[in-house]
């Protein structure tokens, strides 16, 4: 315990979705050294598609509860229904995407016919990849549970950190500010958020800094597609300047990046030279340099 | 005449940022205009809602969402322990000669206060969000959910919006991204769902998680491809068996920058408003086949 460095870590988040937070991560894995990379956008999970991994192990997460019936205990007296708050269940049928396993439809049914059961979530990947160890979550179609998927693979994450004596991590986060998004910034060192000048993407980046806020997460910024609305790009610095979301990267749109990302391959590593790749190298360094110093 | 029975159309992802919120803002402003139709627009993304902001409606109405926490009198507690034992989430535990609740763990499912076998759990409510409500000038009502922030669960929410009082003709319900929880909620019980796209990798792969959720739900589902290179024909992996292409949007600077000031697309470009009249009647068209 007492070689190992702390371990820092860095989380890749929005608010809104589709702003680029898994080209700035898959950016940032080749620019830093060997770090754990984490996945915890488990129900559209891409961060795989940028990192060529090779697959160690797959295992399957029974995270949720769901309320199953015995219909031959059944006797229609509709509790369960009149008692359910989350609209979960009826006489016909159990609602899983709404049941939230809580149990108070086995606990007052008076014939006995319901049982909580645990139910697969999803899958724990972990991978080898050129640019250091993955860690990520898959959620089954109609999967439950997502949020306890991704703490399961943060937790996976931390074990490789260890058994590697890896420093650091890089976690691609979700879009929301909801449970998954809660899992996927606990702990962390720093938030680092990707947003684009619209009119939603600064709505939304408001909520997830009122977000980190609540959980005393430093975080600072990056500007993707800076050039779509320079007007908005200005308010977002001055926005950051406010509230002590630092700026550290404005990125003009660039062809190279739907290029890159076709390819699979981190955008500084496909296209160096480009605008953007230059931008997410000082990005990175100012990253590097506060985890130094902080 | 077939234009005449309720519908209910959801919009979703998987991938975030794919045109949504675009699509659905857009699609209510066409019915309502194209049909004269009441439409009712449900902002079902309550963790980072956009859809008032593309529309903004005159508010007429707005109301906190309250969940139910429990709360013990410890006159009455005679420290059974009973309300940790079938609490599933670790929310409420006796510790030494106290019973100590954790509001941010708690469901608000009501099992502890059922299982207590004197009487000495109450409720109190905690506020978890919002909704309000408007009305746009082209008559479409919108229903915006808003999670508070801090929290984690969104279906007390979502639930919230989707209990409208008298469902109009049509409901457009602008799902949240991902294919997790709040998605499902989101697409449960609609009669179509309209799936956005992009043409690259992770809206490829994205778009084939919502597809088997879709699927999974039960609910029919077609794509619209948005953002493609002028010229490019669909990739035929953008319309897996069964899914068809109900709309294309190219790659345009121009429908970017609107976006990016908030502007609807419907209102900005008045050439689209043929193609998104097009694309409900044939999202009516294949809602009803199914029906049949």
């Amino acid at each position: 315990m007492a070689a190992t460095q702390s371990v820092r870590r860095v989380v890749i988040l929005s608010g809104k979705g589709g702003t680029g937070k898994t080209t700035v991560t898959s950016c940032f894995a080749d620019l830093t050294q060997p770090a754990v990379l984490v996945d915890a956008d488990v129900d559209a999970a891409n961060l795989h598609l940028m990192l060529t991994p090779e697959i160690i192990s797959q295992r399957e997460f029974w995270g949720a509860k769901v309320a199953v019936r015995d219909p031959a205990k059944c006797n229609g007296s509709g509790e369960c229904e009149r008692r359910c708050r989350f609209d979960a269940i009826t006489e016909e049928r159990v609602y899983d995407s709404r049941c939230e396993g809580c149990g108070l439809c086995v606990l007052t049914c008076p014939s006995g016919a319901l049982t909580l059961e645990t139910v697969l979530s999803g899958h724990v990947v972990e991978a080898r990849t050129p640019y250091g160890p993955l860690a990520s979550g898959r959620l089954v179609p109609a999967g439950e549970s997502s949020g306890k998927l991704v703490t399961e693979v943060r937790n996976v994450a931390d074990a490789v950190a260890e058994a590697e004596g890896l420093s650091l991590q890089l976690i691609d986060g979700p879009p929301g500010i909801g449970c998954t998004a809660i899992a996927a910034l606990a702990g962390v060192d720093l938030a680092l958020l990707v947003t684009e000048p619209s009119a939603s993407g600064l709505h939304d980046l408001k909520r997830v800094r009122q977000l980190l806020g609540h959980f005393q997460i430093p975080a600072s910024l990056i500007v993707n597609r800076c050039d779509i609305n320079p007007e908005t790009t200005e308010s977002l610095r001055r926005w950051g300047v406010e509230e002590r979301v630092p700026l550290l990267a404005a990125l003009p749109f660039d062809e190279a990046v739907p290029r890159a990302v076709r390819a699979g391959v981190p955008l500084t590593r496909f296209a160096p030279s480009s605008p953007v790749s230059a931008g997410l190298r000082q990005a990175w360094d100012a990253v590097a340099a506060w985890l130094q110093s902080a | 005449m077939s234009n005449r029975y309720p519908l209910t159309i959801g919009v979703a992802a998987g991938k975030g940022g794919t045109g949504k919120t675009l699509i659905a803002t857009s699609l209510a402003l066409a019915i309502a205009e194209s049909d004269g139709t009441p439409v009712r627009l449900l902002d079902c993304d309550v963790e980072e809602p956009n859809s008032w902001l593309l529309l903004s409606p005159d508010e007429h109405e707005r109301r906190t969402v309250d969940v139910a926490l429990p709360k013990v009198d410890m006159d009455l507690c005679t420290l059974c322990g009973r309300c940790a034992e079938v609490c599933e989430v670790s929310a409420i535990a006796r510790i030494r000669d106290k019973i100590v609740i954790f509001p941010d763990l708690c469901f608000a499912c009501g099992s502890c206060v059922f299982a207590c076998p004197v009487n000495a759990l109450s409720e109190v409510p905690k506020t978890v969000g919002e909704v309000r409500t408007g009305l746009t000038p082209e008559g479409v009502e919108v229903r915006e959910g808003r999670l508070a922030v801090g929290q984690m669960r969104a279906g007390p929410v979502t639930r919230e919006v989707r209990t409208a009082v008298e469902p109009p003709l049509v409901t457009v319900i602008d799902s949240p991204p991902g294919t997790a929880c709040p998605m499902q909620q989101a697409v449960e019980g609609t009669d179509f769902c309209i799936l956005v796209t992009e043409p690259t990798p992770f809206g490829r792969s994205d778009l084939r998680a919502a597809v088997e959720t879709c699927q999974a739900l039960g609910v029919p589902c077609g794509v619209v491809v948005n953002r493609l290179d002028p010229g490019e024909p669909v990739p035929d992996d953008l319309s897996p068996e069964g899914v068809p292409v109900l709309l294309e949007i190219p790659h345009d600077r121009g429908i970017a920058e609107a976006y990016s000031r908030g502007e609807a697309l419907y209102r900005a470009f008045p050439a689209w408003r043929e193609p998104l009249t097009h694309l409900y009647h044939e999202v009516r068209r294949l809602a009803g086949t199914r029906s049949e």
